[in-house]
C-alpha cells in the first residue's frame, strides 16, 4: 500500500483528469488524493474514478477539493471506459460480403448503400456489426458506407471486422471504422444477439 | 432602437440580423470568431470559416462575401502558421460559393480567427428560431460531441473520436440548408456554444413553445459516450447546465447522455423544426445528400413554454 497526493491545482481542464489517471495507473493498490481547486474538475476527477469502478470520496476546504481515489490489487483502469448506450437493441447483423445479396455486383452495391443508410433510422440501434470475408471491405478507407458506419458508431454500435479478412484482403492498415476482432469474439457476439446473416 | 427594416435584430438571441433592403431581398449579417480548437492551423481556418458561414445557413441565407477577423503573435509564432489559417478559412469560403473581399489583423498573444459574413434571402423566406410549432418535429444534422472530443484531443485519447469530430466541425452546413429549402421549415437554428439544450431553449422559448428530446435518438460522435463518461468534460458544459434550468430529464437518461447534451458546439449541425408530416422525408433527403447524422431528435408540444424534457 502506498498513499500519493497529486496537486492539481492551478490546471486547465483536462490536465487534473489526465494527471489522476497515470497516477492510478502507476499504483499497484493504495490511497490516492487529488487536489484541485474548482467545480468542475472535481466533478470531471470524480467521473473518471466511477468509469474505472474506483470510489472516490470528497471533502472541500476553503474551495479546494480533496478528492480521495482507493484503489485495490488487481484493478485495473481502462483507458476507455465502458459507457452503456441505451439505444442498443441487442441485434447484430453478420455482414459475410461487401454487396448485398446474391445476383448482379452492381446491384449489391447500390443495395448495401441503401441497406446501411436505412439502419441509420432504425430504433433502436442494433448492438453490433460485424464484419467477415469481403464484408470487411465495407469498413476500410473508401468504402461507399464509411459514414453510415461511423454514425452507427457513434450511436454506441459495436463495429467488429474480421483481423484474418482484413489480412487476406491486405487491407488492415485501411481501417476506417470499428476494430479489428478475432473468430473467438464474432461466435460470441453471434451468440450473445440475435443475429441476421447478410 | 426599433428600425422598420430590421426583420431579425438584437432582441431575439437569433443567428444573424437581417435587414430587408427591398421587397425581394434582405441581408443577412453575422460575425463569430475563436481560439485554436485543433492544432493544424489549415483546418483550424476551415472550421473557423464553416462556424462563422453557419450562421447565414441558419437564418435560410445564401452566403455572398466575407471578411476576415484574425488575431496572431507575430514574431512568436511562423508566418506560415497565419498563411496556412487564412488558406483555410478562403478555401471553405470558397466551396460555400462566396469570396472573403477584405479584413483585419491585430497583434495579440494567442491567435484567434473568424469572418464577419454577408448573406441574402428573401424577405419572406427567413428562418428564424421562434416559429416553431406544437406538433413539429426536430430534425438535428450533425453528430454531437464537439468539444469533449476536443478535450479528448487534448489528453491524446479517443483519436478515432477526434477524427471525426473535426471532420465534421469542417463541414459546411450548406447541403443540409438546401435539401430543407424545400420543405416547411418553421424555425431553424445552429447548434454552437450553448449545446443542444441551450440552442433548443432559445427555440422553445422564442417560440413560447416547449420540446421533448429523445435521448436514444440523438446523433453522437464516435467515443464521446466513452470520454464524458472518464470525465472529459469541458468547463463550458457545466456552465451550461448551470444556466440552463428549463431542462428536465427522465431519471433512466445516462450521465454521459447528459453531459453530451450540454456539451459547447463548434461548427454545429443545424435544428430544424418541421411539421410532423415532412420530417420523415425531410431525413431521408439529408441522408441521400450526405448529411448521413441526420435525425429526428424529439418534437415540439405546448405543455409550458420555454421548458425541455429529455427523456
Amino acid at each position: 500500500m502506498s498513499d500519493k497526493i497529486i496537486d492539481c491545482r492551478g490546471m486547465a481542464c483536462p490536465g487534473p483528469v489526465i494527471s489522476t489517471k497515470k497516477a492510478i495507473e502507476g499504483t499497484e493498490s493504495g490511497k490516492i488524493t487529488i487536489i484541485v481547486d474548482n467545480e468542475v474538475a472535481k466533478t470531471n476527477v470524480t467521473k473518471f474514478a466511477a468509469a474505472n469502478n474506483l470510489s472516490s470520496a470528497v471533502e472541500n476546504q476553503d474551495g479546494h477539493y480533496y478528492v480521495t481515489i482507493v484503489k485495490g490489487t488487481g484493478q485495473a483502469v481502462s483507458a476507455t471506459a465502458t459507457a452503456a448506450n441505451p439505444a442498443n437493441s441487442g441485434q447484430a447483423y453478420l455482414i459475410t460480403q461487401d454487396t448485398l445479396g446474391h445476383g448482379s455486383p452492381e446491384l449489391g452495391a447500390v443495395l448495401i448503400k441503401a441497406f446501411m443508410t436505412t439502419l441509420l433510422e432504425v430504433k433502436p440501434a442494433p448492438s453490433a456489426i460485424l464484419m467477415l470475408n469481403s464484408g470487411v471491405k465495407l469498413a476500410v478507407k473508401g468504402s461507399p458506407v464509411l459514414d453510415q458506419l461511423t454514425t452507427l458508431a457513434g450511436r454506441g454500435v459495436t463495429i467488429l471486422a474480421c483481423g484474418t479478412c482484413l489480412d487476406y484482403y491486405q487491407c488492415k492498415a485501411e481501417l476506417a471504422v470499428g476494430e479489428v476482432t478475432n473468430m473467438y469474439t464474432i461466435v460470441e457476439t453471434v451468440s450473445q444477439n440475435k443475429t441476421v446473416t447478410l | 432602437m426599433q428600425h422598420s427594416n430590421v426583420l431579425v435584430g438584437i432582441t431575439t438571441s437569433d443567428d444573424a440580423g437581417v435587414y430587408k433592403l427591398n421587397e425581394t431581398t434582405a441581408l443577412v449579417q453575422t460575425v463569430d470568431f475563436f481560439t485554436p480548437i485543433v492544432d493544424d492551423p489549415y483546418l483550424f481556418g476551415q472550421i473557423a470559416a464553416a462556424n462563422s458561414l453557419s450562421d447565414i445557413y441558419a437564418m435560410g441565407a445564401v452566403p455572398l462575401t466575407a471578411l476576415n477577423l484574425v488575431a496572431f503573435p507575430n514574431g512568436k509564432l511562423h508566418q506560415e502558421v497565419l498563411l496556412a489559417i487564412l488558406k483555410g478559412g478562403q478555401d471553405k469560403v470558397a466551396e460555400a460559393g462566396a469570396v472573403i473581399i477584405g479584413g483585419h489583423t491585430i497583434d495579440d498573444n494567442e491567435p484567434k480567427y473568424g469572418l464577419a459574413v454577408t448573406g441574402t434571402v428573401h424577405p419572406d423566406r427567413v428562418w428564424t428560431n421562434a416559429g416553431a410549432q406544437p406538433g413539429d418535429v426536430l430534425v438535428l444534422t450533425k453528430a454531437l460531441g464537439t468539444g469533449i472530443l476536443a478535450s479528448a484531443a487534448r489528453a491524446d485519447l479517443f483519436a478515432q473520436g477526434v477524427a471525426a469530430a473535426t471532420a465534421g466541425m469542417a463541414t459546411l452546413n450548406a447541403v443540409a440548408a438546401k435539401v430543407a429549402a424545400d420543405f416547411t421549415i418553421h424555425a431553424c437554428t445552429d447548434i454552437t456554444g450553448f449545446g443542444l439544450c441551450g440552442h433548443v431553449y432559445e427555440m422553445a422559448a422564442g417560440s413560447k413553445v416547449s420540446v421533448v428530446i429523445d435521448s436514444t435518438a440523438l446523433p453522437l460522435l464516435p467515443e464521446a459516450l466513452e470520454a464524458a463518461a472518464m470525465g472529459l468534460v469541458p468547463g463550458g458544459a457545466y456552465a451550461n447546465r448551470k444556466y440552463l434550468t428549463a431542462v428536465t430529464f427522465a431519471e433512466t437518461v445516462p450521465e454521459p447522455i447528459r453531459d453530451i447534451s450540454f456539451d459547447p458546439q463548434t461548427s454545429g449541425g443545424l435544428l430544424f423544426a418541421v411539421p410532423e408530416n415532412q420530417a420523415g422525408e425531410l431525413v431521408r433527403e439529408l441522408q441521400a445528400a450526405g448529411v448521413v447524422a441526420a435525425m429526428r431528435i424529439g418534437y415540439v408540444t405546448n405543455e409550458g413554454s420555454g421548458k425541455i424534457y429529455v427523456r
